[in-house]
């Protein structure tokens, strides 16, 4: 065996309930991990080493007394730092934040504490989450654990790289239009987006609220799915958290996906997307044929339509959302002569490029005499796309494309035209306008050594069908947990 | 008043209704409350042209008798039960604060000076 940084979670576990294995020695190497790899990837905005180890500490000494604290019990797991944590810095990659320390937990650290996790550190995002690389973040790039000259993806790119490096077992990131699963395809994980309102956004540092999901990136499909039971769960903190039934989401693993109805998207799987990404996603697709699921092609004609109406409705809700950040209660000032003035130059001086592109953006779509043109088409575009969901899952149980058109790209390559890094997510965007759930699986790589994810998507509340068929391409790939040459040959302790 | 780039000439693209789409881009600044140079205005203004234009694309889906969605879930009025629990500590509040004074936050004056 390699270093304990590299297990999965159910083996981690199974280790730690035999005694093979002590939380702090799984600490202590994924720690070592960082070490190793930090200094190239920067997926770490803080690490926070100190209560890391006492949490350790603690879970070892808990089980020293029969104590298993829950199903997390000694993992450690990273959170993405746009989701605050009480006493440790949380900036959201913005330098509007630097500095800042929240008085509270979000309500999914406080479900992955009370199940044991031990919170290894902050990941890097592009500021606020908005963006598709990481590179917008305000504190600098995150880069690909397959190819250090590469883009993690984003803007859960620091959360994917640091689970692909085993800086972390498995992470939490948000998922406004790809944010998890787009990141998860570039480096070679698992990253999964819950169905609206599973996971409360408590403490979620709000992008575009009707479109923000928070999520689990991990190293295999059952991991994602046992983190998800963990996290997900009604939340009377969050007034849009769903309020039924929440079943247990590793059931249907290993079911396999015989007589299961398969939909290909046909507008998300042909044209655009790169030949060798297709390649890898009909391999895919034909070995969910042969392991009998009935598969067919699906036309969802408003797909073409979804990216357009998300990049109006996404701007305009961070418009609105981001205006909380006027130097006042938290964060950074530049003093001014007047509130406004005041107001008008802390938000110049911290926030970058993006995020100012898209409140100018935002607030341009939603100002007198341009509402109905862009913000009310785009809401009625987002009716078309649920319509053209629901239409096809009459006829099909879950639907298919690739995750990402291309592998992860060289950093700097798209910086200076925003256009070119928004199409990255043309396959991903539709499942945050419908609410629905949406999982990348890794299935191969291209010719340059980089992985290639696959994207499922579910109606809504479809998560057990959506880890059953995952499960199912994760086994037929045989990707087998393969992890990154900087890694590969690092045998720990 | 106000910077206003104009998408006609930038990419020749009239979009509404046979109108070129004209950006005060100065004016939507303000309105959101960030102080930008003019160089940056010039160059913001530019992209959010390119933006829109893609954007613009939303106007070719006819949408006649289509309701506009603002949330996934068809959710109403999401109450919870109306308990007294403990605010956070005034001075746990304020210990982020930029500046404060007397248990407040402390801003410069709201209106200018005459």
């Amino acid at each position: 065996m390699s270093s304990p940084a590299d297990l999965t979670l159910a083996e981690a576990s199974a280790g730690l309930r035999g005694g093979k294995l002590s939380a702090r020695e799984l600490l202590e190497a994924t720690f070592d991990r960082a070490s190793l790899t930090e200094a190239e990837l920067h997926a770490y905005l803080t690490i926070d080493h100190e209560n890391a180890r006492a949490a350790a500490a603690a879970a070892d000494e808990a089980q020293a007394n029969g104590l298993w604290v829950g199903p997390l019990h000694g993992i450690p797991v990273a959170i993405k730092d746009n989701m605050v944590t009480a006493a440790l810095q949380t900036t959201a990659g913005s330098q509007i934040l630097a500095g800042y320390v929240p008085p509270y937990d979000a309500t999914a650290v406080t479900a992955l504490k009370s199940a044991g996790a031990i919170i290894v550190g902050k990941t890097n995002l592009d500021e606020f989450a908005m963006g598709s690389s990481t590179e917008n973040s305000g504190y600098g790039p995150s880069a690909n654990p397959w190819d250090t000259t590469r883009v993690p993806g984003g803007s859960s790119g620091g959360s994917a790289a640091a689970v692909a490096a085993g800086s972390a077992m498995i992470a939490l990131g948000s998922d406004t239009g790809g944010s998890i699963r787009q990141p998860a395809s570039l480096c070679g994980v698992v990253g999964m987006k819950p169905t609206y309102g599973l996971v409360s956004r408590y403490g979620l540092i709000a992008f575009a609220s009707s479109l923000d999901q928070i999520g689990p990136i991990s190293r295999t499909v059952e991991d994602a799915a046992a983190t998800l039971e963990v996290i997900a769960g009604h939340d009377p903190l969050d007034a849009t958290s769903y309020r039924g039934e929440y079943p247990r989401y590793r059931s249907l693993l290993g079911e396999g996906v015989s007589g299961l109805r398969v939909g290909v998207v046909a507008e998300l799987s042909g044209a655009g997307i790169h030949p060798e990404v297709l390649s890898a996603f009909r391999s895919a697709v034909d070995s969910l044929a042969e392991g009998g699921a009935i598969v067919s092609e699906v036309s969802l004609p408003s797909m073409e339509y979804a990216l357009s109406a998300y990049y109006l409705i996404a701007p305009a809700e961070c418009s609105a959302n981001l205006a909380r950040f006027d130097g006042v209660r938290y964060g950074l000032r530049v003093d001014g002569a007047t509130v406004e003035e005041m107001t008008a130059r802390t938000r110049a001086a911290g926030f970058g490029p993006e995020v100012t592109r898209r409140i100018l953006l935002g607030t341009y779509a939603l100002s007198a005499g341009y509402y109905d043109a862009f913000y009310g088409q785009a809401q009625k575009v987002r009716t078309l796309v649920i319509q053209d969901f629901t239409r096809a899952y009459e006829g099909v149980d879950v639907l298919v494309s690739p995750t990402s058109p291309i592998t992860a790209f060289e950093l700097g390559s798209r910086t200076e035209d925003p256009l070119s890094m928004y199409l990255v997510d043309v396959c991903t965007i539709p499942s945050n306008l419908a609410g629905t759930p949406g999982i990348s699986v890794p299935v191969g790589i291209d010719g340059a050594g980089l992985p290639i994810g696959f994207q499922i998507m579910a109606p809504a509340l479809g998560e057990e069908v959506l880890f059953r068929v995952a499960a199912e391409v994760e086994r037929a790939s045989a990707w087998n947990n393969r992890r990154p040459p900087m890694v590969e040959a690092d045998h720990g302790v | 008043m106000g910077r206003r780039v104009c998408m006609e000439s930038v990419r020749g693209a009239p979009t509404i209704g046979g109108m070129a789409i004209d950006i005060d881009i100065a004016y939507v600044a303000r309105l959101a409350r960030i102080d930008l140079s003019d160089e940056e205005l010039e160059r913001i203004g530019r992209q959010l042209g390119g933006i829109l234009e893609h954007a613009a694309l939303v106007q070719q889906l006819p949408t006649e008798g289509v309701e506009p969605t603002s949330h996934p879930l068809p959710m109403v009025n999401a109450f919870r039960p109306d308990r007294v629990v403990p605010p956070l500590e005034r001075d746990t509040a304020l210990t982020q604060a930029p500046q404060a004074e007397d248990g407040y936050f402390r801003v410069p004056p709201t209106l200018e000076a005459e």
